[in-house]
């Protein structure tokens, strides 16, 4: 077990390339973090600097305190699990477990018993003497996780470790990976471009876009307090809704409507020296339809109406889906956003407005809404540097 | 059939459905046979009916010499073959020059895929240059070998051998054919070893290096059992060519103090010697020997290729 601190790492490729810029973390002792972005953010670059398997180009990398940017990767003591698994196919699933332990050249009682712990954790215990090959996916998956977890390592790595699974087995195994990450409380370092592995298996959160940190820190924090609009947008599902508004007067003229700002937001704003366009953001899960609302509730917040064009139930709440008639916030961040979740390939997709509602919501398709929110809840983004006007720690 | 319908009454529509299943099936099945007829007709007549044709003509008693002379002998042409130790003397040679040029073969044949694969810079020329060898005619590399080897006019003569004429020696000469042929199939060893080499996931070499593996670990431990199929392959290929090795003799020795290799027994008894029964005899044997290296390869195949192979086994 160790910590893990990147001081300025960045990886530059010969072809001038910055996959990674200036990036800063301390990862401490036992700690279980997650880098998370869009593909091509430079997350799984990071991981492959931490393991050793690509240079450093300028920064220091240090684990247990001392400088590893040109150990090998064998001398870091570092476990890691890839997203194909990368099993030998040659090898039995023991053979395959005591890999690590051999070229360490453990003796073999020992090799054995750390084997057979291992496989006790995973309940792999049956499927020892089987080749990968015959394996089914989830299996493959623990014994890549059991082929880390043998040699109790400083630290573990993983690179989209569930992505290959289908969608019920990637549930159970985030929990089973959280699971065993605390019962061992080695260092983890765990890459996904998954908001919903990022939001519940790390103690922090390290949201990445183009090689640089966007920002760091627990998950319920990214998502009250995200410091610019790709954090609003990357962290939260179904993602936060973005609407050009204006700044008049101590309200918010936006397609919403004109909403009066509360105080604090008001504060937050002026501090920030907000301009007068802006780019409002509201969460889904912020929107309730206002006929459930008692009088008193209602007088608190404000309602707009608008034409529901597509509701989508999912049993326990509602998904409302409503366009409006000037267009969405554009801006860099919310394109790469879109074009990462695979919107531009949906005509219309993105641009409409998402409210979760309850599910005894009465709405119906095709017909208008009264839809209600609390203005307090708002957040104020700069349209042109994508910070949040709103942002208080 | 009234089995089927006893033990499952109500369903009469499954074993009526059946037949007209395997009906098309077999359809389809007829279809592939006739699809596939004329490549094998054309394999038949070429080398069905020649290996045929030379099966029956080592069963006799035929020198083109002596064509009144002809006569059913059974197998005495085999006895005659296999009692005589020129035969056994150039069985040794060839078996040498396969087992040795072979095995350098591979190993550089590896060094050569390893160094094409890892190129980043250039890819094609590397890959272009290293091939040259394999573009080239044997005999006219056996040729530019031969006068490389001639005392007094050959550089390498001049360079290597000092007084001595190389090429007139059997041990010396031995080496020249294997280096003429290390020189020559090398290329095509590297070829199909890279082939293999792309089969090896990059993961799974980064892998080895993260669980602790060293340059030659990642090699011998992950890279090679996992390429294992292709480099069996390769094997396979250059053995049964290596063993039918004669181009290369026939120009720098002419098979000369003993390093005739079988082929050139064979030549030597069928063309030279007109003896089409003996001669026959010879090729049937180089035929058995190259298919029995062939089995025992396959054999070693069904039983090692690893992964993949063992779910298919059960």
């Amino acid at each position: 077990m160790a910590e893990i601190v990147l001081d300025k790492v960045t990886k530059r490729y010969p072809d001038g390339a910055l996959a990674v810029s200036e990036m800063e973390i301390e990862i401490a002792d036992g700690e279980f973090v997650i880098l998370v972005g869009p593909s091509g953010c430079g997350k799984s670059t990071a991981l492959n600097m931490i393991a050793g398997l690509e240079d450093i180009s300028s920064g220091e990398l240090r684990i247990d305190g001392s400088r590893a940017n040109e150990k090998a990767p064998k001398d870091r003591d570092i476990a890691m699990v890839f997203q194909s698994y990368a099993l030998y196919p040659h090898m039995s699933v023991r053979e395959n477990m005591a890999f690590p332990l051999r070229l360490a050249k453990v003796a073999d009682a020992t090799v054995r018993s750390k084997v057979e712990e291992a496989a006790e954790i995973l309940d792999l215990t049956q499927h020892l003497d089987r080749k990968p090959s015959n394996l089914s996916g989830g299996q493959r998956q623990r014994v890549a996780m059991g082929r880390a977890i043998v040699r109790s390592p400083k630290a573990f790595l993983m690179d989209e470790p569930l992505s290959n699974l289908d969608a019920k087995l990637r549930g159970q195994m985030r929990t089973s990976v959280s699971k065993l990450q605390r019962q061992l409380g080695t260092t983890t370092v765990y890459v996904t471009h998954d908001q919903t592995e990022a939001m519940t298996l790390g103690d922090r959160v390290v949201v990445l876009r183009g090689g640089i940190v966007q920002q760091i820190g627990s998950p319920q924090f990214l998502y009250d307090h995200p410091a610019n609009l790709f954090v609003a947008g990357f962290i939260g599902s179904p993602s936060m809704n973005f609407v050009p508004a204006t700044l008049e007067d101590g309200t918010l003229k936006s397609p919403l409507g004109t909403i009066p700002l509360t105080d604090r937001v008001r504060r937050l704003a002026e501090a920030a020296d907000a301009p007068r366009e802006v780019v409002a953001g509201i969460r889904p899960e912020h929107f309730e339809d206002a006929a459930l609302l008692d009088d008193a509730h209602r007088h608190g917040g404000v309602s707009f109406s608008a034409t529901v064009d597509v509701l989508e139930s999912m049993g326990a709440e509602k998904y409302a889906y409503f366009s409006l008639e000037e267009d969405l916030a554009t801006t860099a961040e919310l394109e790469e956003l879109a074009a990462d979740a695979g919107a531009g390939d949906v005509p219309g997709g993105g641009s409409a407005v998402v409210a979760r509602l309850a599910a005894s919501s009465e709405a119906r398709e095709g017909s208008p809404l009264d839809v209600w929110f609390d203005p307090d809840r708002i957040q104020l983004f700069d349209p042109a540097k994508g910070t949040n006007l709103t942002y208080s720690a | 059939m009234s089995h089927a319908v006893t033990e499952a009454p109500g369903q009469p529509a499954r074993p009526q459905g059946k037949p007209a299943l395997s009906e098309g099936k077999k359809a389809e099945r007829k279809l592939g046979l006739l699809l596939c007829a004329p490549a094998a007709l054309v394999m038949l007549a070429v080398t069905g009916y020649p290996i045929i044709y030379s099966i029956w003509l080592s069963l006799q008693r035929y020198d083109l010499r002596f064509p009144d002379e002809r006569q059913f002998v059974g197998l005495d042409n085999y006895v005659a073959v296999l009692s005589n130790s020129y035969w056994w003397t150039a069985f040794g040679t060839t078996m040498f020059i396969t087992v040795v040029s072979v095995a350098i073969e591979l190993v550089l044949g590896m060094a050569l895929a390893l160094i094409m694969h890892r190129t980043l810079v250039g890819r094609g020329l590397v890959r272009t240059v290293t091939l040259i060898p394999y573009g080239i005619v044997t005999v006219v590399a056996a040729f530019s070998w031969f006068y490389a080897w001639t005392p007094e006019t050959g550089y390498l003569a001049n360079a290597l051998a000092g007084d001595g004429a190389p090429l007139t020696e059997q041990w010396p000469s031995l080496w020249i054919i294997i280096l003429a042929e290390v020189w020559k199939t090398t290329p095509f060893m590297a070829l199909l070893l890279m082939a293999g080499l792309a089969l090896v996931p990059d993961d799974l070499l980064k892998a080895a290096s993260v669980d602790g593996a060293n340059a030659w670990q990642r090699f011998s431990k992950v890279m090679v059992p996992v390429m294992k199929p292709a480099i069996l392959v390769a094997l396979l290929f250059r053995t049964l060519d290596a063993f039918r090795v004669f181009d290369n003799i026939f120009v720098l020795t002419n098979g000369a103090n003993d390093t005739g290799s079988v082929s050139m027994q064979t030549y030597n008894n069928l063309i030279k010697g007109l003896n089409l029964g003996i001669g026959s005899a010879m090729a049937v044997l180089i035929f058995v020997t190259v298919a029995l290296i062939a089995f025992i390869f396959i054999k070693v195949f069904g039983t090692a290729a690893p992964g993949s192979d063992q779910g298919s086994k059960r």
